[in-house]
């Protein structure tokens, strides 16, 4: 059905795209060749030369047990948050779409927290958390629980975890959200004659409609997990206590600009942009299978 | 098989709107009813109330002798046909038909002879595999009386399934559910604000206006012996004409004093009372023989459609305009003086304020 535009002038197209085109090449293109470039070689200690190493510094980043130690990091940590960011918003969604009352303020309500920084989002869980003064550590220990995320690597996990899926609920909600209203209530109305009840309908009708929806969140927070969390972990842990929270970008970042190891640095992105790439064609081939779109 | 009774129903909304004035009607075994009204009139949000999609602010609803205004939609044993067809388009046409079985954990050889035996019924065989996207308006409808047929429940109901079709295929489908009906004898309220669809399928209709229901009979006594005078203007194309008149001693006085004599036994009053005079253009003659009074129109406009005619005119007396339908072999033409005679037993009288039939 998909009509095509054809354009009269065979140079307007080409001008049209390319804003585009010179955005995508100049922030992407550009520095990831950069990248490409400067992980094959390595520099001196003051700047002044650098020689090519061929995969060398592949070979010592992939041999680091910090760089495994922090490939393990990551992948708990984005499972974690995309998970724990889609079924809470979904969790949302399902229930704000139910209220009738109010509906415009919950859904308001429920949209803001996007509307926060990285890093002030991450100061806010700090400041919440922090076993010195954060009021919901307080609490968490006069339950008898022993919080101190600085020093225990899970907790401090758990706590960039939250707060980096907390900051993603809000836009999932607003996917789901939209992608629940654009589910003719007849449909609903139509299984619950069909005898389904409210458990079953939500499992055998909304959410297979929901899979477009569903499958570019996944797309999305993995991106964000990947790479957007940076500001959440440089605020909270600063990739502590003893590396527990140190993802892959934060690595990189802390490689590169903290200790100047430029070419192990580019290496590292290089390769993580690899591995987002594959996460993307695997999601694309393999689960875009079961979407339906209507 | 079961009847359905409504007995004194209301809908008011939390805004206080009243959208059902309190309706009574009890629908026998077997019987095709047809709402039929204008929008806004209620006559979906009643259908809504029976299938339980609605709550019922007041008065009953029993399907097969059985009250059941607090059960869920799904435990009153009724099967939906929705104006969108509400298929579900993530299933193929099997599995929208076999949905409902499943779910109340029929065996799979009794779901497959079930679909079966509907799709050879509605000949939606060829396409059992495809998904809803992939069938054409028609197939679609007949998919979703499909997944209504195989529930075999005690209701069908139907809630403007036709008027998302083209006019022919309209046509084509009103025949094919008049069939259907006939051949299952389902019990059936159908909802619809197309008069010539509630004319040819509904055993007896109920036309609604405002909430209410300004009667119920069967397609030829609504036509034939209109309640009020919005039953009358809304059954029958072109509409009925409505003239001011006086009723006599004597009979109807229109005004400018043509005289149109009362069918004996129709009554007059006593005293002179303030009316609306009814006839159909249909019921309008040019044989004077054939009909009775003598009503003078001067002709000002002349729709020819070939088997009628359409005639648009005004009472030479007062100006009122009236329409005619004549047979097409008719010669008229406009600015003619025609006289017109009404057929005997054709003639509407309504109280002019609440124009209720007298």
């Amino acid at each position: 059905m998909s009509r095509r535009v054809v354009f009269p002038n065979r140079v307007l197209p080409y001008l049209l795209l390319a804003p585009q085109v010179a955005i995508t090449l100049v922030f992407f293109f550009w520095p990831a060749f950069q990248a490409v470039r400067q992980s094959l070689y390595r520099d001196d200690p003051f700047g002044f030369s650098s020689r090519f190493v061929g995969l060398a510094n592949f070979e010592l980043v992939l041999s680091d047990p910090n760089y495994i130690n922090s490939l393990k990091v990551t992948v708990i940590f984005s499972l974690s948050v995309a998970v724990l960011a889609l079924v809470a918003a979904l969790l949302l969604a399902v229930m704000a779409d139910r209220v009738v009352r109010g509906k415009r303020i919950y859904q308001t309500l429920l949209i803001w927290p996007y509307a926060v920084a990285p890093a002030i989002a991450g100061m806010l869980w700090l400041f919440l958390f922090s076993p010195a003064m954060g009021t919901l550590a307080v609490m968490l220990r006069d339950t008898g629980y022993d919080w101190n995320p600085l020093l225990n690597g899970d907790q401090a996990m758990a706590m960039v975890v939250g707060a980096a899926a907390w900051k993603q609920i809000s836009y999932n909600f607003l996917f789901f959200l939209a992608g629940l209203q654009a589910i003719p209530k007849s449909l609903i109305e139509a299984a619950a004659i069909d005898g389904a009840g409210p458990a079953k309908r939500f499992w055998t009708i909304v959410f297979p409609l929901l899979s477009p929806t569903s499958f570019f969140l996944l797309v999305v927070n993995t991106v964000y997990a990947f790479f957007d969390t940076f500001g959440i972990i440089h605020a909270v842990t600063g990739g502590g206590p003893a590396r527990a929270t140190e993802t892959l970008v934060y690595k990189v970042y802390n490689d590169g600009f903290v200790n100047l190891n430029l070419g192990a640095s580019s290496a590292q992105s290089v390769i993580l942009m690899a591995i987002v790439i594959t996460l993307t064609v695997i999601q694309f081939k393999y689960v875009e299978r079961r979407v339906h779109y209507a | 098989m079961a009847e359905v009774g409504i007995r004194g129903v209301r809908k008011t909304y939390a805004g206080g709107f009243e959208a059902i004035k309190g309706i009574d009607c009890a629908v026998g075994d077997g019987e095709f009813l047809v709402m039929l009204g204008p929008s806004g009139c209620g006559k979906s949000t009643l259908l809504r109330m029976v299938a339980g999609l609605e709550t019922i602010s007041a008065g009953e609803v029993s399907i097969g002798g059985r009250v059941v205004n607090d059960l869920e939609p799904k435990d009153r044993d009724i099967a939906m046909v929705f104006q969108n067809y509400a298929l579900y388009p993530h299933m193929t046409v099997y599995d929208n038909m076999a949905y409902g079985l499943k779910i109340r954990g029929m065996s799979k050889a009794d779901i497959e002879s079930r679909v079966h035996k509907a799709s050879d019924i509605l000949e939606l065989r060829p396409f059992l595999d495809r998904r809803p996207r992939q069938l054409s308006g028609g197939q679609r409808q007949r998919v979703a009386m499909g997944r209504a047929i195989v529930r075999e429940p005690k209701v069908f109901l139907f809630d403007e399934p036709l008027s998302n079709l083209d006019a022919k295929l309209r046509t084509q489908m009103r025949v094919e559910i008049n069939r259907l009906q006939d051949r299952l004898g389902i019990t059936s309220l159908y909802v619809t604000h197309d008069q010539v669809e509630a004319m040819t399928l509904a055993d007896r209709m109920m036309v609604m206006n405002g909430g209410v229901a300004e009667q119920i009979g069967t397609p030829m006594e609504v036509y034939h012996r209109p309640a009020s005078t919005f039953v009358a203007g809304f059954i029958g194309s072109p509409a009925m004409n409505f003239l001011p008149a006086r009723l006599t001693a004597s009979g109807v006085e229109l005004n400018g004093g043509h005289a149109v004599p009362l069918p004996a036994g129709s009554g007059g009053a006593s005293a002179a009372r303030e009316i609306t005079l009814g006839i159909r253009p249909e019921h309008l003659t040019l044989e004077s023989g054939q009909g009775i009074g003598d009503i003078a129109v001067k002709v000002e406009l002349i729709e020819a459609l070939g088997a009628d005619t359409v005639v648009h005119a005004r009472l030479t007396s007062s100006g009122d305009p009236l329409l005619a339908r004549l047979p097409g072999s008719a010669r008229v033409s406009n600015g003619d003086t025609l006289h017109f005679a009404i057929t005997p037993g054709e003639v509407h009288l309504f109280d002019r304020q609440t124009g209720r039939r007298l």
